[in-house]
C-alpha cells in the first residue's frame, strides 16, 4: 500500500488509541492464528503486520440480504475483531453501520473508490437480483447491479460474506422469483472469497479478514473458493456426537429417550455428514454451542442450494419430478417391484409363446432317458 | 418346426478371470447395497450399552469402504481382461458395433424379449457368448459401476489421504454439493438392485428354455451348442 498517500494509523495504533492494552491487541493476534490453524511462530507475524500496514480501506455493500452476517460479525468473541476492523477503522461504507446517511454515505464511498482505486476490499453481504432489470433491489437510485459492478470495478478482491453472496441462499431457492444471483456468477474478473453461511461464524469472518490484513494476500481457497482453513472439514467429521454414529445410537425423533442422551442427529435429518464448515470446532457465540449441541440437526446453511436440497428433518431427499412425497426409496421400490412382476409376466408369456420349443425339448429329453443303460 | 439335432458339445466360453470377475463383482455389489441401505437408513438398534463398547455403525461403513475398492480394482482387471481374454470376453462384445451384430440385437430383441417364435427354427442363431441385449445390459450396469466410483470416491475422498480417492475428490463440487451427490450415489442403488432382478431372471429363463447350460457356464465356463453349429463355425474359419 502506498504509504505516502495514506497517511493513517496502523491497526495497532488504532487498537490502542481505541483503550486496549498491548496484552488485549497479542490475545486477539493469537486468538485469530490459531483459528486460521496457522502455528505459533506465525502470530508474531501477524502481529507485526497489524503494526505496521495501515488501515485496508474496507467497502461494505448490503444487498438482498437480512444482516445476520453483520451481525455475526460483531458480536465476534474477542471484541477488537468488532470493534477496530468493522467499527472503528476500516469501514468506509456500510449502510448498517457507518454514522453517515443518504448523500454523506454515497459521497463517502466515491471518495473511498477514487481515492483507493485498486486498493480497497469490496464486501459483499447479500445476493443481486438480475429479474426485472435488477428493480428488486435497488440502494440510492441505482440497482444492486449497478452498484456491485461499480464497486467491484476498482477493488483488489471481493469476499462473498455468506450464503446469499456466495450462493444465493433463500431468496435464490425454487422458483427464484427475482433471479438472485449469487458474486461469482456476475464479477468474473476480480478474486472472490467465498465465506458461505447463514450467517457465517464470525470469527472465520474475522480470521477472513485478518488474513488479507496480516498476510497481503487471499487465504488458501478451495475449489469452491471458500477459506480452506474453515472449509476443509465436514461438520460430520468434527462432531462430539460422532462417536454415536459410529455406534450406531441414533436419535429417532426429537422428544425420545435418545434424544435426551444426547445420541446422533443423522435419522433426524442432520445434514452434517454433507456440509463443510468449522461449527464443530470454533461453535458460536464465544464457543458455547451450536445447533448440533442444542439438539438440532446441522441443515447445512454454508452449502450450496441448501434450501432446495428437500426436507430438514429427514435424511432422504425427494427425488425431482415423482411428487412431494416421493423419496429415492420409494421410487427405487416400486421401479424394482414392477420390474419383477414384468419378469413374472414375461415368464408366463415365454411358457406360452414359445410351449413348442419347450415341449420338444421336454420329449427329446424323455425319450433319452428310456435309452439310460 | 423341424426336428433338430440335440447332440451337444462342450465349449469352453468364460475363461477363469472372466468367472472371478463375475462372482467377484457379485458379491461386492451385494455387499455394497446391503452396507449402503444400512449407511442410508441405519436400523434402530437400541441398546443399553455405552457408545465407547459399540462400533457396529462404523465396521459397516468400513466394510462398505473396503467393497468398494474391491468393485473399483475388479472392475478395472475386467477392463484389462477384455484385451487379453478371448473373443467372448473382449470389449468388441459390449456394443453391436456392425451389421452382424445389429441383425443380432435385432433377432434377440423379437424372439427372446418380445417372445415371437421363428417360422423356421434356426440354431444358427443360437448366440455362444453374451447375447446383445445381454451385452448392452452390460455396458449399462459398467456406466452404473462409474457413477457410483466417481460419486462414491468423491465423498469418500475428504476422509482420505491416499492418493486414488482423491482423484474424485472434485467430484462433490462437479455436482453441486455433497448433498446432490449422496442423491445420485443412493439413487442409483436401486439401479444395481434392478438390474440384479433382470439379470438373474433372464439368466435362469435361458437355462429353462434353452437348456444349454447358461447357468453352470458362470461357475465352469462351459456351454453346450450343437453340433452342426460347430460345424458352420469351421466352414467360417477356413
Amino acid at each position: 500500500m502506498n504509504a505516502a498517500k495514506n497517511k493513517q494509523d496502523t491497526y495497532y495504533e488504532s487498537i490502542i488509541k481505541n483503550g486496549f492494552s498491548r496484552r488485549d491487541f497479542m490475545t486477539f493476534t493469537a486468538f485469530m492464528a490459531a483459528y486460521m490453524g496457522y502455528e505459533t511462530s506465525s502470530i508474531a507475524q501477524i502481529a507485526n503486520a497489524l503494526k505496521t500496514t495501515p488501515r485496508l480501506p474496507i467497502i461494505w455493500e448490503h444487498y438482498q440480504e437480512c444482516t445476520c452476517c453483520s451481525e455475526s460479525f460483531i458480536r465476534t468473541d474477542h471484541p477488537i475483531a468488532a470493534n477496530i476492523i468493522l467499527d472503528k477503522v476500516s469501514l468506509d461504507y456500510t449502510l448498517t453501520l457507518m454514522a453517515a446517511s443518504g448523500h454523506q454515505a454515497e459521497a463517502a464511498k466515491k471518495a473511498t473508490m477514487e481515492k483507493y482505486k485498486g486498493e480497497y476490499i469490496l464486501c459483499v453481504e447479500g445476493s443481486v437480483p438480475l429479474g426485472e432489470e435488477g428493480v428488486f433491489c435497488c440502494i440510492a437510485g441505482k440497482t444492486a447491479l449497478e452498484q456491485l459492478k461499480e464497486a467491484a470495478a476498482g477493488a483488489k478482491a471481493i469476499i462473498a460474506w455468506g450464503s446469499c453472496a456466495s450462493n444465493g441462499c433463500v431468496q435464490s431457492s425454487k422458483p427464484n422469483p427475482t433471479n438472485a444471483t449469487p458474486i461469482h456468477k456476475i464479477i468474473t474478473d476480480k478474486p472472490i472469497i467465498r465465506v458461505p453461511g447463514c450467517p457465517p461464524i464470525g470469527e472465520v469472518m474475522a480470521g477472513v479478514i485478518v488474513h488479507v490484513i496480516a498476510f497481503g494476500k487471499l487465504p488458501e481457497l478451495d475449489r469452491q473458493g471458500r477459506p480452506k482453513a474453515f472449509y476443509a472439514k465436514r461438520v460430520h467429521d468434527s462432531c462430539y456426537r460422532r462417536p454415536y454414529f459410529d455406534a450406531g445410537l441414533f436419535v429417532e425423533e426429537f422428544d425420545d429417550e435418545n434424544a435426551k442422551k444426547g445420541y446422533c442427529l443423522y435419522k433426524v435429518g442432520c445434514k452434517g455428514p454433507v456440509t463443510y464448515n468449522s461449527c464443530g470446532t470454533m461453535k458460536w457465540n464465544n464457543g458455547v454451542s451450536y445447533p448440533i449441541q442444542s439438539g438440532h440437526g446441522c441443515f447445512g446453511c454454508s452449502e450450496d442450494n441448501f434450501w432446495d436440497n428437500g426436507p430438514i428433518y429427514e435424511r432422504l431427499t425427494n427425488v425431482p419430478g415423482f411428487g412431494i412425497e416421493a423419496n429415492a426409496d420409494k421410487v427405487g421400490m416400486v421401479a424394482a417391484g414392477v420390474v419383477a412382476g414384468a419378469a413374472v409376466g414375461h415368464a408366463i408369456a415365454s411358457k406360452m409363446s414359445k410351449r413348442k420349443e419347450l415341449k420338444e425339448r421336454i420329449v427329446s429329453g424323455k425319450d433319452l432317458e428310456k435309452q439310460v443303460e | 418346426m423341424t426336428t433338430i439335432s440335440h447332440d451337444f458339445k462342450r465349449v469352453f466360453v468364460w475363461e477363469a478371470p472372466v468367472r472371478l470377475f463375475h462372482w467377484i463383482n457379485v458379491l461386492a455389489i451385494l455387499t455394497l447395497a446391503a452396507t449402503g441401505i444400512i449407511i442410508g437408513n441405519p436400523p434402530a438398534i437400541m441398546s443399553g450399552a455405552e457408545a465407547t463398547n459399540q462400533y457396529w455403525f462404523g465396521i459397516n461403513r468400513y466394510i462398505h469402504f473396503i467393497s468398494a475398492y474391491i468393485l473399483t480394482f475388479n472392475m478395472l482387471y475386467r477392463m484389462f481382461w477384455s484385451y487379453m481374454g478371448n473373443k467372448y470376453a473382449n470389449w468388441k462384445q459390449f456394443f453391436p458395433y456392425n451389421k452382424k451384430g445389429i441383425k443380432n440385437t435385432l433377432f434377440v430383441l423379437k424372439h427372446h424379449v418380445l417372445l415371437q417364435n421363428e417360422k423356421v427354427y434356426d440354431f444358427r442363431k443360437n448366440i455362444i457368448g453374451h447375447n446383445p441385449i445381454a451385452a448392452i445390459s452390460y455396458s449399462l450396469l459398467f456406466i452404473l459401476m462409474l457413477i457410483q466410483i466417481f460419486t462414491g470416491f468423491g465423498l469418500y475422498a475428504d476422509n482420505s489421504t491416499w492418493f486414488f480417492p482423491k482423484l474424485f475428490a472434485w467430484v462433490p463440487s462437479f455436482l453441486g454439493g455433497d448433498m446432490n451427490t449422496r442423491l445420485i450415489h443412493h439413487i442409483t442403488t436401486w439401479g444395481f438392485i434392478i438390474f440384479t432382478i433382470i439379470h438373474v431372471y433372464l439368466a435362469m429363463w435361458h437355462d429353462w428354455l434353452e437348456g444349454r447350460g447358461e447357468i453352470s457356464s458362470m461357475f465352469g465356463g462351459y456351454k453346450f451348442i450343437r453340433k452342426e453349429r460347430l460345424k458352420k463355425e469351421e466352414e467360417k474359419n477356413d
